[in-house]
């Protein structure tokens, strides 16, 4: 199968201060592959997947982006007093995505109950739940996730990966930096 | 390229303002205790009241605007809502820009609108004069809002980078303070002085939002 | 032409020599310039009697303030767009010593400003201010650059700060000037126009040249300085990794 890798990168290498993070790093993604990355906390995962997701510069190395991504990190980008509705709202609003589809999302997501609590009162799940409901909002082919599972419980965990599930179906592709049993079969591991 | 992330970045940067608990009401108490402390400290004669006061609403104006622009971009790099920002697609140094505008219309407009009720209590005369001030200081804390934006970028990943932020924000501040007040002395060079007010700032706009926006850049990096 | 001088090998072996011959000449220009200064020329009661000797250092300190802050923005600017690690260093070792020199003419200038001033003082008002803001764009810079986790952080913030910082400056400049010139009711005196009798001229310029030629000489240690400490910190962090 020759279809084009969705995400590619090449030869990408890091450096943070004088410390060599990683080095000769390629990878290609394509359409319902994942690519899970592993590595001990601070090896320089979240820096690859920020490489990825273009944020982060590259000492060495380019990616090639051929379609959109959403970005999932490990801090949810919540203010205290954004609720679920509101930050959808937001977000929705500044992709250009459509806002009566919210509910619906909140719905899937299990948040319509707390869905006008604000953020500092919303549980570690809540706000995880409430982060992930933006890959919802708008169809994107890529999706890099940095401990997604972090805080989920195991209603939440079966929630995310049936979006995870759903969204291979549909040609997209995942890559994620996990800890633990993934939960989902990867096509490659990548250990930093 | 579609404006509605920098749209977007402009409410919110709105609803922010007045959401942080008294909102912008801080830096307004920040500016009236200034205005009431002077006369306390320099003696009460209406005529070195009258002549210092426009400098030190400038003054006040000024640091009034360093005590919101901490928040404004170090919230959004702690919570990681700054990475997202900067993946929508949008110039960075326009979201910059809109969140920047936004806090000058909550915490810098409304100052300037109640700059006749200080000039006052620093024994203005009540004249016309007193509305043209306020255009004047619209424009002047437009200036401050945007050149300590950049401070505010710059030192939007050290902990507690208040006095970085007054630091460097400090020189930049200079010209847009020195035309305004000259704007207001109604001396020798008050008729060309708002002129070149207006042309700084309209400076600041066209090279703090490029500044700003690869100070947060580098915040994400 | 540039590239030719980004090797901070090539660098070390030219500044090996050149730094000691900057330090030789600076110091006999600027032995000379104060022997001159101090005893030989004139006291120009004008001026403020003696005090005004103090001139053949404020005035030249002045220069090196507002030339070490514009070497510093094009140093930063070519390292912004050429990425040539010689000159980011070169930015962070002119900083301390633009700082030092910008210092060194506020204390003269008010060592100056104590007895009673005379005409040459107002141009010395604007002057004192702009170097006052350059002061603090100085202190700015270096506070940032230590403000930021990694050194190529300090990098970028630091060239940031000083490409905004150099495009104000002629800005702050016109504004101070304006503010001065309408404050005082004589005109601006230039120090190096024609004005200014050729006794006091010759050790005012070699004065200037001295102090650039140390400042010159210093800057080229402080980079040598940096560079070794770079290699340093890259070999340790090498034998951390067990390279």
């Amino acid at each position: 199968m020759s279809t084009r890798a969705l995400l590619s990168a090449t030869d990408l290498g890091m450096i943070r201060g004088e410390r060599i993070l990683f080095r000769n790093v390629s990878l290609a993604a394509h359409a319902g592959e994942a690519i899970v990355l592993r590595g001990a906390n601070g090896a320089g995962k979240t820096t690859l997947l920020r490489i990825l997701a273009g944020l982060t510069r590259p000492e060495t190395g380019n990616v090639n982006r051929a379609a959109s991504h959403h970005w999932i990190a490990h801090r949810e980008g919540l203010k205290p007093h954004e609720t679920p509705r509101t930050h959808l709202g937001l977000w929705a609003r500044a992709w250009g995505a459509p806002t009566d589809q919210i509910d619906d999302v909140l719905n899937k997501m299990a948040l319509i109950r707390p869905s006008d609590v604000s953020a500092r009162h919303l549980s570690a799940g809540q706000r995880r739940r409430t982060a992930l409901a933006r890959l919802l909002l708008q169809e994107r082919p890529v999706w890099l996730l940095d401990e997604p599972l972090t805080a989920l419980d195991a209603d939440g965990r079966e929630l995310l990966l049936g979006m995870i599930f759903e969204h291979r179906m549909q040609g997209g592709t995942i890559i994620a930096a996990i800890h633990g049993d993934a939960g989902f079969d990867s096509t490659c591991e990548v250990t930093i | 390229m579609s404006a509605s992330p920098i749209l977007s970045a402009f409410r919110q940067a709105l609803t922010e303002a007045w959401a942080g608990g008294a909102g912008a009401l801080m830096p307004l108490g920040f500016f009236a205790g200034a205005a009431v402390l002077v006369p306390l400290g320099i003696g009460t004669d209406p005529d070195t009241l009258r002549a210092v006061g426009p400098g030190i609403l400038w003054v006040a104006l000024a640091l009034a605007s360093l005590v919101t622009l901490e928040r404004i971009f170090q919230a959004d790099v702690e919570d990681g809502a700054l990475d997202l920002w900067l993946q929508t697609g949008a110039p960075a140094s326009m979201i910059a820009a809109a969140k920047a505008f936004a806090h000058w219309l909550t915490a810098g407009l409304p100052l300037a609108i109640l700059s006749p009720i200080f000039a006052l209590m620093f024994q203005a005369k009540a004249d016309t004069s007193l509305l043209t001030h306020m255009g004047l200081y619209a424009l002047g804390g437009l200036a401050f809002f945007f050149w300590g934006g950049v401070g505010a970028a710059l030192s939007a990943t050290v902990r507690r980078g208040g006095l970085l932020i007054s630091l460097i924000a400090l020189p930049l501040y200079v010209p847009t303070a020195i035309f305004g007040a000259l704007a207001m002395s109604g001396g020798p060079g008050s008729t060309g002085a708002p002129l070149f007010l207006a042309a700084s700032t309209l400076f600041a706009l066209a090279v703090a939002p490029f500044a700003m926006g690869a100070a947060l850049r580098l915040a994400a990096d | 032409m540039f590239s030719w001088f980004a090797n901070p090998h090539r660098f070390l072996t030219l500044s090996s020599w050149l730094a000691p011959i900057c330090y030789a000449l600076g110091a006999l220009l600027i032995a000379w310039s104060l022997w001159q200064g101090l005893w030989i020329v004139p006291k120009d009661e004008y001026q403020g009697g003696d005090i005004m000797r103090v001139m053949f250092l404020h005035v030249p300190a002045a220069w090196l303030a507002m030339a070490s802050y514009m070497g510093m923005a094009v140093m930063s600017f070519i390292w912004f767009i050429w990425r040539h690690e010689v000159a980011d260093i070169a930015a962070k070792a002119i900083a301390p010593l633009g700082a030092t020199w910008t210092a060194l003419c506020l204390a003269t200038g008010s060592i100056w400003g104590k007895p009673t001033w005379g005409t040459w003082w107002q141009w010395d008002d604007a002057r004192m201010m702009s170097v006052l803001f350059m002061f603090f764009l100085f202190l700015g810079y270096m506070a940032l650059r230590a403000a930021m986790d990694t050194r190529q952080k300090a990098a970028r913030a630091g060239a940031i700060l000083a490409m905004v910082g150099a495009i104000n400056v002629p800005l702050i400049k016109f504004s101070v000037d304006l503010f001065t010139s309408l404050h005082q009711d004589a005109s601006v005196i230039t120090v190096d126009g024609p004005k200014m009798a050729a006794v006091y001229l010759w050790p005012l310029l070699a004065s200037g040249l001295g102090h650039s030629l140390l400042f010159a000489g210093l800057v080229m240690t402080l980079m040598r300085a940096e560079i070794w400490q770079r290699r340093a910190a890259q070999i340790r962090a090498r034998l951390m990794a067990g390279d």
